[in-house]
């Protein structure tokens, strides 16, 4: 191989790691890397701020299942990714973050524009490197890639000083040789049987299902376990779409805003099935009194999951997909029994509602009439209670098509990782449902959407306020809205997005939705859509932080009673938890 | 509850503090710590002990297992390992005490490094409870300063812990 830069070793390994696009914004220190991406031909998204490349890279990568990757140069370019990263960390990911550094004779010499991102990065990614000689390159790379995506996926970080860059060198591809990562894929055939024993004794079994389905692209032989011995299936918000929403086993999502008949299916069954889910508090409410008559076999393909939250009875360490596969050739077809009918009249009885209206919008019901109108969209989605809605009301059918911020919950996430998945997979319709808040955290993105021709679509639901928390504040603060209402200090969105360039809709009654989402997906352009929603709208049902699940109440249904019942489990739980599960 | 571990890890700047950050991100407790290089320069040993139950040790050894950097990561059972720590201890002495202050160092098996007008330095090895109990002995005469290291523990017999 020939001699090359630094900075064309780089591309040449992502190249041949098969990256067709990147998603960055340069600086003085990347000027040799831009450089070489100016004369390469890899698709480079020029975003406005680093945090939007951050989010793209990590919104391809789950629209996609390949690694996303994003570049911001030294020092502030390299913090403002953090946010982006800790999201594909928590969520895991698969990313390569790539940062420019200052000379490598200036480390450590309070430089311009230095700052210590593999420092500040080690607790927020999988892996990271901080890159001294262009020898390292090609080797640092392969690694980065093989790492970010095998296991449990995660972001991985290369910090490259300015000289590396610079530096000639000699093209080499070796294979990677990492003596101390050996990502678990094969399960335990013991654990397989008895965890199938376990699933073919069960009266009362609930499959709890998280993202570890979706990345090891195993919903096809969940379907097939779940039908075979027709047991009854729940997805986290990270799980959403590995099974399908509309089939009879579906309860939809489980925990603090789950359905009523998930929360209650899980606190009466007699086994839990967790598969590549972590059991997070927003999950399984007061801990102590989650699932109390199950057995729990967790399947994941992180050793340290196993065991971190809750006890386990039959640990499974391995990939979603070979561990399901085991499973489905052992057990047996299992009929419907008495359980199936118990949950399918709780799924009568406690069905997702809200109450609808003539003159004010609903957020439910555009919601709604999103999932009518776009069924195959992939619905990307911010932090807060339209997340709830999206989640709540849009039938999901597909793991890749809905995207969210799971486990960092970042406002600001949802609209440039819907620019991402839409780069990635330019044939579907891309909505990021939003909020006004949250949409204002990356709406400088919008320019990226406009002139790189991503017609993304962005559906605010404008309540005029941070809805989640002023639904606490209604709730456990007595209606003392401290810092909540937005009002009118929110800009004109219409007018916003023809600032830009893209399109902008307005829907202020509720006979305006449809004709407003139908113009939006008919135009092949950004577009804003303003949503204006009642204001008093919180998301329901509901199961206080520090509750059990099944304390789960309806809250436009409450009455008085229930209601200081509510207050009251949540001024005990913040006493008995508190700075841990408190909001 | 104390454990001791013996964590393999590549011998590469960082590495240290990827140890020292997850502790403290996942709040387990280091009691102490001590590493240096193996026979082979590419891997280091460290010896770490923690606080904590059973629940807490296996979260130890699973996220540490977790790092790329690190390769291997034991358990050393108390009752089947030798333990040792070193402590360099600089005691006030003059001629009425000195001899006194020989005939412990004697009975611990320590041994006197430097002597001067108004001090000694006295080095002594052994496991925890030896160290704290010279320390303790000293502290009569005047300790003036005190290093101490780590504890590096080894499993007796055959078994071997390496990369």
């Amino acid at each position: 191989m020939s001699k090359m830069t630094g900075a064309q070793a780089v591309l040449e390994s992502l190249k041949r790691e098969g990256v067709d696009v990147v998603f960055g914004l340069p600086g003085g220190v990347l000027l040799p890397l831009y450089d070489a991406i100016y004369q390469s031909d890899i698709r480079h998204i020029l975003v406005r701020h680093e945090q939007g490349a951050a989010h793209m890279a990590d919104g391809y990568a789950r629209a996609t299942g390949k690694v996303g990757v994003c570049i911001a140069t030294s020092g502030p370019g390299a913090t403002n990714l953090v946010t982006g990263i800790a999201n594909a960390y928590m969520d895991s990911v698969p990313m390569v973050a790539i940062t420019g550094q200052v000379n490598t004779w200036l480390i450590g010499k309070d430089a311009f524009q230095e700052a210590d991102i593999t420092g500040i990065t080690l607790p927020i990614t999988k892996h990271n490197y901080l890159l001294r000689s262009a020898k390292d390159i090609s080797r640092v790379f392969r690694e980065a890639f093989f790492i970010a995506r095998t296991g449990r996926p995660g972001p991985v970080l290369i910090d490259l000083p300015r000289d590396v860059t610079v530096d000639e060198v000699e093209f080499s591809w070796p294979e990677v040789d990492l003596p101390g990562y050996h990502p678990s894929v094969r399960p335990h055939e013991m654990q397989i049987k008895k965890a199938a024993r376990a699933l073919m004794e069960a009266e009362r079994p609930v499959i709890y299902v998280g993202g570890g389905v979706k990345y090891a692209s195993a919903h096809k032989e969940l379907f097939d376990l779940a039908t075979k011995v027709n047991a009854p299936v729940t997805t986290t918000l990270m799980g959403i779409g590995c099974f399908p929403e509309d089939h009879a086993l579906s309860l939809g999502m489980l925990g603090m805003h789950g359905t009523k008949y998930a929360n209650y299916a899980v606190q009466e069954s007699d086994l839990i099935v967790a598969i590549g889910a972590r059991f997070d508090d927003r999950v399984t409410g007061k801990i102590a009194s989650f699932a109390p008559r199950a057995r729990i076999v967790h399947i994941d393909v992180d050793p340290a999951e196993v065991g971190k939250n809750v006890r386990v009875d039959v640990p499974v360490v391995g990939d979603a997909r070979s561990a399901l596969l085991g499973l489905l050739k052992e057990v047996g077809p299992k009929p419907k029994g008495p359980w199936n009918e118990k949950i399918d009249g709780w799924k009568k009885d406690y069905p997702l509602r809200y109450i609808p209206d003539m003159n004010i919008i609903k957020p439910q019901y555009v919601i709604e009439k999103l999932c009518e109108l776009a069924p195959e969209a992939i619905i990307t989605t911010e932090v807060g209670q339209h997340q709830m809605w999206a989640a709540q009301f849009f039938v999901h059918r597909d793991p890749t098509k809905f995207i969210s911020s799971g486990g960092l919950g970042t406002m600001g996430y949802g609209f440039p990782a819907a620019i991402g998945a839409k780069t990635g997979r330019p044939e579907c319709d891309v909505i990021d449902v939003a909020g006004d808040g949250s949409f204002l955290m990356n709406s400088q993105e919008m320019a990226t959407a406009v002139v790189n021709d991503i017609p993304v679509k962005v559906a605010i639901f404008n309540n005029g306020c941070l809805g989640m928390v002023r639904q606490w504040q209604e709730l456990f603060f007595e209606k003392r809205y401290s810092a909540t209402i937005l009002g009118r200090t929110s800009p004109d969105f219409v007018k916003l997005a023809e600032a830009y360039g893209a399109v902008g809709l307005r829907a202020t009654k509720p006979s305006e939705v449809e004709p407003v989402i139908r113009a939006a997906l008919a135009v092949d352009r950004p577009v804003i859509m303003d949503f204006i929603v009642s204001p008093a709208e919180k998301v329901s049902p509901m199961v206080p932080a520090g509750a059990t699940l099944s304390e789960i109440l309806e809250l436009e249904w409450c009455d008085e009673e229930q209601l200081c019942h509510l207050e009251k489990i949540y001024a005990e739980g913040r006493r008995e938890v508190l700075g841990q599960e408190g909001f | 509850m104390k454990h001791t571990i013996a964590v393999i890890v590549e011998n590469k700047s960082g590495v240290l503090t990827r140890i020292a950050g997850l502790f403290s991100r996942r709040s387990f407790n280091i009691e102490s710590l001590s590493v240096g290089a193996t026979d082979n320069p590419d891997y280091s040993r460290m010896t770490i002990t923690v606080q904590g139950d059973r629940d807490v040790l296996e979260q130890v050894i699973k996220q540490l297992s977790k790092l790329i950097n690190v390769i291997r990561v034991s358990e050393l059972d108390a009752g089947e390992s030798v333990e040792r720590e070193l402590a360099i201890i600089k005691v006030s002495a003059d001629k009425e005490n000195r001899s006194e202050i020989m005939q412990i160092v004697n009975i611990f098996r320590a041994k006197i490094i430097d002597v001067s007008q108004r001090s000694m330095i006295i080095e002594v090895t052994g496991d925890e409870e030896k160290i704290d109990a010279i320390i303790q002995l000293l502290r009569q005469f005047g300790i003036k300063e005190l290093a101490r290291t780590g504890k590096v523990s080894m499993v007796r017999g055959a078994r071997v812990i390496k990369a």
